[in-house]
C-alpha cells in the first residue's frame, strides 16, 4: 500500500514500462549481430582448429577426403565483386550526373523510379534471368567470336579461356553490377544534390561547362562519401547469393580466367549447406561465411564512416 | 585549313567534350533503364502464358506431371506473415526508442549503426545463424525456423523507416501532448504513432517486399517441402525456393512453372515497392 502513496504513479509505472519495452526491442538488434558472429565462430571453429591458416590459403575442396581450402571461394567472391564494381561505377555516376544535372524535370521522376525498382527485383529472378537470357546470349555473341579470333596461347586467350556457355565469374560479375547499380547511384545522386548551389552557379557564373562543373567541382566535392557509396555497393555484391549461384557455374576449381567457371562464399554456401554430410563439412562452410561476414562487414563499416548517416 | 583551325578551337572543343560527357550519361541512363526492361519484358513473355487457375489449386507436380505452386504461394505467405509480425513488433518499437529516448545517447548511436550493418548484411549468414540457433539444437528443418530468419531481415528495414518517420513529426506535437498532461509513453502511442501511421504502413510494406523473394535464408531453415503443409514444426515449401529448385532443374514444365512463379514473386515486390514508396511520399508532405 506505501506503494501506492509514496511511489511513482500510474502514468510514471506506464511510462517505465513502455521505455523499457522499446529498450529491449533496440537490444534484440545488438544481440542479433553479436549472435551471429559467435554461432559463426562457435559453428567454424572445429574446421579452422582442424586445417589451422592453411584453410585460408588452400584451394582444395574435397568433401569425400575431407580436404577443405577456402582459397577459391574467398577469391571467387573477391574477383566478381571487384569486377562488378569496375562495371557498376561508372554507369552509377553517369545516372547520377545525368538525373541531378541534364534530365529535364519531368522526365526525372520516372527514371529515377526505374532505378529505384531495379533494386527492388528479388535476386531468385536475377539470377533466373542471368542463366536463361544473359548466359546464352553472351556465350553466342560475345564468347564464341572471341574464341574464334583471340589466339589461344597469346595474354587475351588465356585471359578468355573457357568453355563458352556463359556461366562464369564475367557474367556473374555482370548481373552483380546491374543488382548493385542501383544502390550506388541513389547514393550518389543524393551527394551530388548535396552540394551547394552557390558552389556550383559560381563555376557556372566563371563560364564552365557542364561536363567542367561536374568533373571538376562536383565531383572532387563527394569525392569522399563517394567511396562509401562504392563500399556500400561493394559489400550487397560481395555477399550476393542467388542470382551469382545460379550463373557463376559452381566449380571449386581455383579460377584461372576470366570466362572460367567458378565460385563465392555465398554460392558455396547455398549450394552445399543442406546436403552437407560431415561435422567438418558443414563446420568448413560455418567458417567460409565467418570470412563473409568479416569481409562484407568491413565493407560495410568503411561504407558508413565514409558516407556518414544522414545520406546513405 | 579554317575547317582544322576551328575544330581546334578552345571554345569548340569545350564544347565538344560537354557534348559527348552528356551523351554518356544519357548512355549510362539508358542502360539501367533497357536492364529493367529486359528482364520485366523476359518475365512476362515467359511466365504470363503459365498463369491460370490451377497455380494456385494445385501443389507443385512431379516431373512431365502438370501442377501449379499452391503449397510454395501458401507457404510464402505464411512465413512472410509471421515473420513480418515479428519484425512489425520489434522493428516498431526499437525504431521508437532511438527516435524518441535515444537521442544523444552512445548506446543509441551504437544500435543505429548496427541496424545499418544488419540491413546490409547477406541475407545468407541470417539463414546460418537460424541454422545454428533453432536448426541444429531442435534436430530439423522447419518453418518456424524459415519464419524466424525472415524477420531478421526484415527487423532492419522496419526499424530504420520508423526511426526516420517518427523523426520528422514536429516538436510541438510532442509539446502539446505534454501539455494537456499525458505522460510520455501515452504521447507516443497515442499521438505520434498514429500521425505516423502511413509512415510504419511503409516500412512494414518495404520489409514484406524485402522478405518475399529472400531465397538464401530459407533454403537451410524451411528447407521446401512438395506437399501442402500448415505446420511450424515440419518443412515447408516457399515460392523462392521452389523457383530454385525447378529452374535449375532438367524439365521443361518445371522451369516454364518457376517462370510464372518468378512473375508473381515480381509483382508482388514492385507493387509492395511502389505502393510503400508511394506512400512515404505522401506522408512526407502533409
Amino acid at each position: 500500500m506505501s506503494v501506492e502513496t509514496a511511489g511513482p504513479s500510474r502514468a510514471a509505472r506506464q511510462d517505465a514500462f513502455f521505455q523499457a519495452l522499446c529498450f529491449s526491442a533496440a537490444m534484440v538488434l545488438m544481440a542479433t549481430l553479436a549472435g551471429l558472429l559467435i554461432a559463426l565462430v562457435i559453428g567454424g571453429w572445429p574446421a579452422l582448429a582442424h586445417f589451422g591458416p592453411k584453410f585460408f590459403i588452400s584451394a582444395a575442396w574435397d568433401p569425400v577426403a575431407e580436404d577443405y581450402g577456402a582459397a577459391g571461394p574467398i577469391v571467387g567472391t573477391l574477383v566478381t565483386a571487384g569486377l562488378a564494381m569496375v562495371m557498376a561505377l561508372p554507369l552509377a555516376v553517369g545516372i547520377a550526373v545525368f538525373l541531378v544535372e541534364f534530365c529535364p524535370s519531368v522526365l526525372a521522376k520516372y527514371v529515377s523510379m526505374a532505378v529505384e525498382l531495379l533494386a527492388g527485383i528479388p535476386s531468385i529472378v536475377y539470377g533466373m534471368w542471368g542463366l536463361f537470357v544473359l548466359a546464352p546470349w553472351f556465350a553466342l555473341h560475345v564468347q564464341l567470336p572471341l574464341f574464334y579470333v583471340v589466339d589461344p596461347d597469346s595474354f587475351w586467350g588465356h585471359l578468355f579461356e573457357g568453355i563458352p556457355n556463359g556461366a562464369n565469374i564475367f557474367t556473374a560479375a555482370m548481373i552483380l553490377a546491374i543488382m548493385v547499380l542501383p544502390y550506388i547511384a541513389t547514393v550518389l545522386r543524393e551527394l551530388l544534390l548535396s552540394v551547394p548551389t552557390h558552389v556550383r552557379e559560381a563555376a557556372y557564373g566563371m563560364g564552365c561547362t557542364p561536363y567542367e562543373v561536374v568533373s571538376r567541382i562536383m565531383l572532387p566535392y563527394i569525392r569522399r562519401s563517394a567511396i562509401g557509396a562504392v563500399m556500400l555497393g561493394l559489400g550487397r555484391a560481395l555477399g550476393e547469393t542467388m542470382a551469382v549461384t545460379f550463373i557463376i557455374g559452381n566449380s571449386h576449381e581455383f579460377p584461372r580466367s576470366l570466362f572460367a567457371s567458378g565460385s563465392t562464399i555465398a554460392s558455396t554456401i547455398a549450394n552445399e549447406f543442406a546436403e552437407a554430410s560431415s561435422d567438418l563439412h558443414v563446420s568448413a562452410l560455418l567458417a567460409l561465411g565467418l570470412v563473409l561476414f568479416v569481409i562484407t562487414f568491413a565493407a560495410l563499416v568503411g561504407a558508413r564512416l565514409l558516407i556518414g548517416r544522414e545520406k546513405a | 585549313m579554317a575547317l582544322n583551325r576551328h575544330l581546334f578551337d578552345r571554345h569548340a572543343r569545350r564544347k565538344l567534350v560537354n557534348y559527348g560527357f552528356v551523351g554518356l550519361t544519357m548512355a549510362a541512363t539508358a542502360v539501367a533503364v533497357i536492364a529493367l526492361l529486359l528482364i520485366l519484358w523476359s518475365l512476362v513473355a515467359n511466365g504470363l502464358g503459365g498463369i491460370g487457375l490451377h497455380i494456385f489449386t494445385m501443389d507443385q507436380p512431379p516431373p512431365e506431371m502438370p501442377g501449379g505452386l499452391r503449397n510454395a504461394i501458401l507457404g510464402s505467405l505464411e512465413m512472410c506473415a509471421i515473420g513480418m509480425v515479428m519484425a512489425v513488433v520489434i522493428g516498431i518499437l526499437a525504431g521508437t526508442w532511438l527516435a524518441e529516448y535515444g537521442e544523444g545517447k552512445r548506446l543509441a548511436e551504437v544500435v543505429r549503426f548496427l541496424n545499418d550493418v544488419l540491413l546490409s548484411a547477406p541475407s545468407i549468414l541470417i539463414g546460418l545463424f537460424v541454422y545454428e540457433i533453432l536448426v541444429r539444437p531442435l534436430h530439423g528443418f522447419s518453418a518456424g525456423a524459415g519464419a524466424v530468419a525472415l524477420a531478421f531481415v526484415a527487423t532492419p528495414v522496419v526499424t530504420r523507416t520508423t526511426e526516420d518517420i517518427l523523426r520528422l513529426q514536429s516538436n510541438q506535437l510532442r509539446e502539446a501532448g505534454m501539455a494537456i498532461g499525458a505522460g510520455k509513453s501515452y504521447v507516443i502511442r497515442a499521438i505520434i504513432w498514429r500521425a505516423s501511421r502511413p509512415g510504419l504502413v511503409t516500412g512494414a510494406l518495404l520489409g514484406f517486399a524485402r522478405i518475399s523473394g529472400e531465397t538464401a535464408p530459407l533454403l537451410f531453415t524451411s528447407l521446401g517441402n512438395p506437399n501442402l503443409s500448415f505446420a511450424l514444426t515440419q518443412p515447408m515449401g516457399a515460392l523462392p525456393t521452389t523457383i530454385y529448385q525447378f529452374a535449375l532443374s532438367a524439365f521443361d514444365d518445371w522451369r516454364a512453372l518457376a517462370w510464372v512463379g518468378a512473375l508473381l514473386i515480381a509483382i508482388t515486390v514492385l507493387a509492395a515497392n511502389i505502393i510503400g514508396r508511394a506512400l512515404a511520399r505522401g506522408s512526407h508532405q502533409s
